[in-house]
């Protein structure tokens, strides 16, 4: 077993491998069904004939074509040389709550039933998935004490920007829409809270924190007045510090006029524990594909699931899932409605990971989860804190929630290393490199971890190990740690080349328009 | 194989001799000579050292040091370990503001990447007036009087951050602000720090973008997006008091007009009132209209009001009225205070009292946050 200061030994595998629209032959094929029967074709005919005119491609779209072993080979190199993300412990990404996603509900969310299913089929044929859903809203609705949920969002940053266009017309179902310009968020809340508003047409007013690594009420109150026309925060932010004023600050914005909405991504260590009902917010959203174990990252669609009072709930998007008697249905009449944010339903599958998964749970369970993701990030904590060159902002608050931003600022005081050295080498231990902060980053050299309730005691004594001996190395070969990393599958990573809008491709289109650019400037 | 990064390097020797002996300052020949007398020792060279050695041990043969003779930088760059050209020259005897100068001019000539210089306010001036915006370039903090927003926080910072700089694949720059103090009055008790210019400082985020914070957006979209919100809010007939700054300066840019960098200028709109107006001259155009008083915080530092725009008194703070102040600053320079507040020194007790508190602050397009005045 490993000492304090030894972590194991680890080398990530490289493959020169192409992109999977680069490879194959044509002609080249997985799999080749034998033909069908001369009775059966006499009888169906073509197949193609059964689709209208109108629906038939002229062309087969441009699909690489490849043998089955070459597809299976080509994902499988990629997931060694992305450190298996599915099972690798994650504590790294903080604030992404990258928890352990039972394969049984993979499984299910797989099956035929599901997978299969055409968001256009007739509610008759669909009565199951409606009635997940439905059931579904009404566990949210418990865990939150909101009284509608819509999961038509296809993420959290759809679900917050949903909440703001819900606020905009709850004002303008007032007549206030001219007069309610301004949303407050704070700094420490996901830059989402203030993005979303913003592309909403708001104005935008964030709140830095005190001493105690949250505003206190004469900042909101400097930001509060008759233009005030919501607030949009999270909490406990992402310091894993809880705003013990939040009820205060609720109220002082209804005062005003404003609502508020509660962005619940960090809402792992209050489960069963607090609700935003309680808090005073009219609105709130969770992340499926964090708090609720839907796989995230490249791994699978997400779900932003955005609750509402019942004073707010005509103005959710539309279509909602509604019982009548025994049966459900999807009501399209929903004339005060924000409209669509998301084609089709969203990412129904998310729904049903998350309702097996809260299934699974039980209320009980729930609470155990997130107990035991305080539990797991205190002890975490606890050992982080220990090692020179860590420290902990904005102290004295007790214990964390969910997670904590730490800082290396000493040990770059101290040695040179910087937290960008740090992140680089922790993947020469076979972990993920961590989260540092979002913007503005006000904690200096920072790094962000939420270790949520599936990681074992020694997976975060692995972790602890590993931080704990960079350290000590920043203080007797800052070299190594800063030419890290040694062991992985790619060397240094060139953050402002990956970042540049120019050559930064989200499809395989945008790629070959850009490739011709971007390769030019590679070799140049 | 790229070519070798130059970086340049001027050492003031004398720069913060004063400071360990209470004396605020070394910029006369007759305060030097008092330092000398308490038994002041240079300490600049050792700290210049302390920077030097880490931009050698990060970039080694990859850069070329250029340095002027003697005790203004190539003997802290042999015994950090350098082989550095040496270039100009210096007058006998002690060191003076025109060996930094003469200094400074000779690395524009030579066309640095970057220009390190070991010193305080005095000497930040001395070569701000004469690269004029031309070169990069970074203080290492040696001197006692260091109001200018120029400096790393520590030599070991100023190091790192010129090795960060000089490797950087799209090396980032933006402009700071070069105060200084009268060091009489500063020696009497009084503190009146002027805002001699701007240098272009290394743009250095804390932290490299993650994929997931992704950029925040270059400094001149954010100066746009200031200039644009202020300019969208502007109320017809109303004089706009604009101080010092480049964050301010953008906003009458921006309406096609020409504002001072270093004065407090009066506006009506893009029309020019008065420019680098004094306090009088401001008082009298306060009679019978609207005003507001536009500023941004100085870097790193976080004033106000008090350094650099002592025109903008407590009389007429006073009379346009707090409710009136508009104060304007990009997030970057709000997170470099790291958490400290704004602070406000007219001297007037009574005035700087009333403007504690909270304030906001417009820092993009329709974006403000909310920092406290201390």
């Amino acid at each position: 077993m490993n000492s304090i200061h030894t972590p194991r030994a680890y080398h990530g595998a490289k493959w020169d491998e192409p992109i999977v629209l680069d490879m194959g032959a044509p002609g080249e094929r997985g799999y080749i069904p034998p033909a069908v029967e001369p009775e059966i074709a006499a009888s169906v005919g073509d197949g193609a004939s059964l689709i209208p005119a109108g629906m038939r491609r002229s062309t087969p779209p441009r699909l690489p074509e490849m043998a089955q072993p070459s597809v299976l080979r080509h994902y499988l190199r990629l997931s060694q040389m992305t450190m298996g993300a599915h099972i690798t412990p994650d504590a790294s990404l903080g604030t992404c709550t990258m928890k352990y996603s039972p394969l049984v509900n993979e499984e299910m969310a797989r099956t035929p039933q599901m997978g299969e299913m055409h968001p256009y089929q007739d509610d008759d044929t669909a009565q199951g998935i409606l009635e997940i859903i439905y059931g579904l809203e009404r566990m949210l609705c418990e865990i939150s004490g909101m009284d509608a949920f819509t999961f038509q969002p296809a993420g959290g940053s759809q679900a917050i920007f949903a909440n703001a266009c819900i606020i905009r017309a709850y004002h303008a179902s007032r007549g206030e829409a001219e007069q309610r310009t301004d949303i407050i968020s704070t700094s420490f809340s996901h830059p989402i809270d203030c993005a979303a508003p913003a592309v909403a047409g708001f104005r935008v007013i964030t709140l830095t924190p005190g001493p105690n690594g949250y505003p206190d009420l004469g900042a909101l109150k400097a930001a509060v007045s008759n233009r005030t026309a919501g607030l949009m925060m999270t909490n406990p932010e992402d310091t894993g510090i809880f705003n013990p004023y939040v009820e205060e600050f609720t109220r002082i914005v209804h005062e005003a006029g404003g609502l508020c909405a509660y962005d619940q991504a960090n809402a792992n260590g209050i489960l069963g524990i607090t609700r935003a009902r309680e808090n005073g917010f009219d609105m709130c959203q969770f992340n499926l594909h964090k708090t609720f174990s839907v796989p995230h990252g490249s791994a699978g669609g997400s779900c932003g699931a955005g609750g509402v009072t019942a004073e707010l709930a005509k103005f959710l998007p539309a279509p909602m899932v509604v019982k009548e008697g025994d049966r459900f249905r999807w009501d399209y009449d929903r004339p005060d409605s924000i409209g669509k944010v998301r084609s089709f339903h969203g990412n129904v599958q998310a729904v049903l990971r998350s309702y097996a998964w809260i299934m699974a749970h039980g209320a009980e369970g729930i609470q155990t989860v997130a107990e035991t993701a305080v539990l797991n990030n205190n002890y975490l904590a606890t050992k982080l804190g220990a090692i020179p060159g860590v420290s902990i902002p904005y102290g004295g608050n007790g214990h964390r929630l969910q997670e904590v931003r730490y800082s290396w600022q000493d040990l770059l005081d101290e040695t040179g290393v910087s937290t960008e050295d740090v992140r680089r080498r922790i993947v020469d231990f076979g972990l993920q490199g961590y989260f540092t902060s979002h913007h503005p980053v006000l904690v200096p050299e920072p790094f962000t971890l939420e270790p949520c309730e599936s990681y074992s005691r020694a997976d975060l004594d692995e972790y602890a190990t590993v931080l704990g001996h960079i350290a000590d190395e920043a203080r007797t070969n800052p070299e190594h740690v800063r030419a890290a990393p040694h062991s992985a599958a790619i060397h240094r990573i060139q953050e402002d080349v990956i970042n540049d809008p120019a050559r930064l491709a989200m499809t395989w289109r945008g790629y070959q328009k850009k490739q011709g650019a971007a390769r030019e400037v590679a070799t140049s | 194989m790229t070519a070798r990064k130059r970086l340049g390097l001027i050492v003031n020797p004398i720069a913060g001799m004063g400071g360990g002996v209470g004396l605020k300052g070394t910029d006369s020949a007759t305060t030097l000579q008092r330092a000398r007398e308490l038994g002041a020792t240079p300490r600049s060279g050792i700290r210049a050292n302390v920077a030097l050695s880490i931009v050698l041990e990060r970039l080694g043969d990859e850069v070329e040091l250029i340095t002027a003779p003697g005790a203004m930088g190539e003997e802290i760059a042999l015994s950090a370990g350098f082989t550095p050209i040496v270039i100009g020259s210096v007058t006998g005897g002690e060191t003076s503001p025109d060996d930094t100068r003469h200094a400074a001019k000779v690395m524009l000539d030579a066309g640095v990447d970057l220009l390190l210089f070991a010193g305080g306010d005095g000497t930040a001036r001395d070569i701000c007036g004469v690269i004029d915006g031309h070169l990069i370039s970074l203080g290492i903090p040696t001197g006692v009087k260091m109001h200018s927003a120029v400096y790393a926080t520590n030599p070991r910072s100023a190091g790192e951050a010129a090795a960060r700089f000089l490797i950087a694949a799209t090396p980032r720059s933006r402009e700071a602000e070069v105060m200084d103090i009268d060091e009489e009055l500063f020696r009497g008790g009084r503190v009146s720090a002027r805002l001699y210019g701007m240098m272009r400082v290394p743009d250095l985020p804390r932290l490299v973008q993650n994929l997931k914070s992704g950029s925040s957006g270059s400094d001149q979209a954010v100066l746009t997006g200031i200039a644009d919100d202020i300019i969208e809010r502007m109320q017809d007939g109303a004089l706009y008091i604009i101080g010092p700054g480049t964050t301010t300066r953008e906003i009458v840019t921006r309406m096609g007009g020409q504002k001072t960098l270093l004065g407090v200028d009066l506006f009506c709109r893009a029309e020019a009132i008065a420019l680098d107006a004094t306090e009088a001259q401001i008082l009298n155009h306060l009679d019978g209209i609207p005003a507001r008083i536009v500023v941004t915080p100085i870097g790193g530092q976080g004033f106000l009001f008090g350094r650099g725009n002592q025109q903008l008194s407590a009389e007429v703070i006073r009379r346009v009225g707090p409710e009136n102040i508009i104060v304007v600053a990009t997030m970057d320079k709000i997170a470099g205070l790291r958490g400290d507040p704004f602070l406000i020194d007219t001297g007037d007790p009574v005035t700087d009292e009333s403007l504690a508190g909270y304030i906001r602050v417009v820092t993009n397009y329709h974006t403000e946050t909310v920092y406290q005045i201390a």
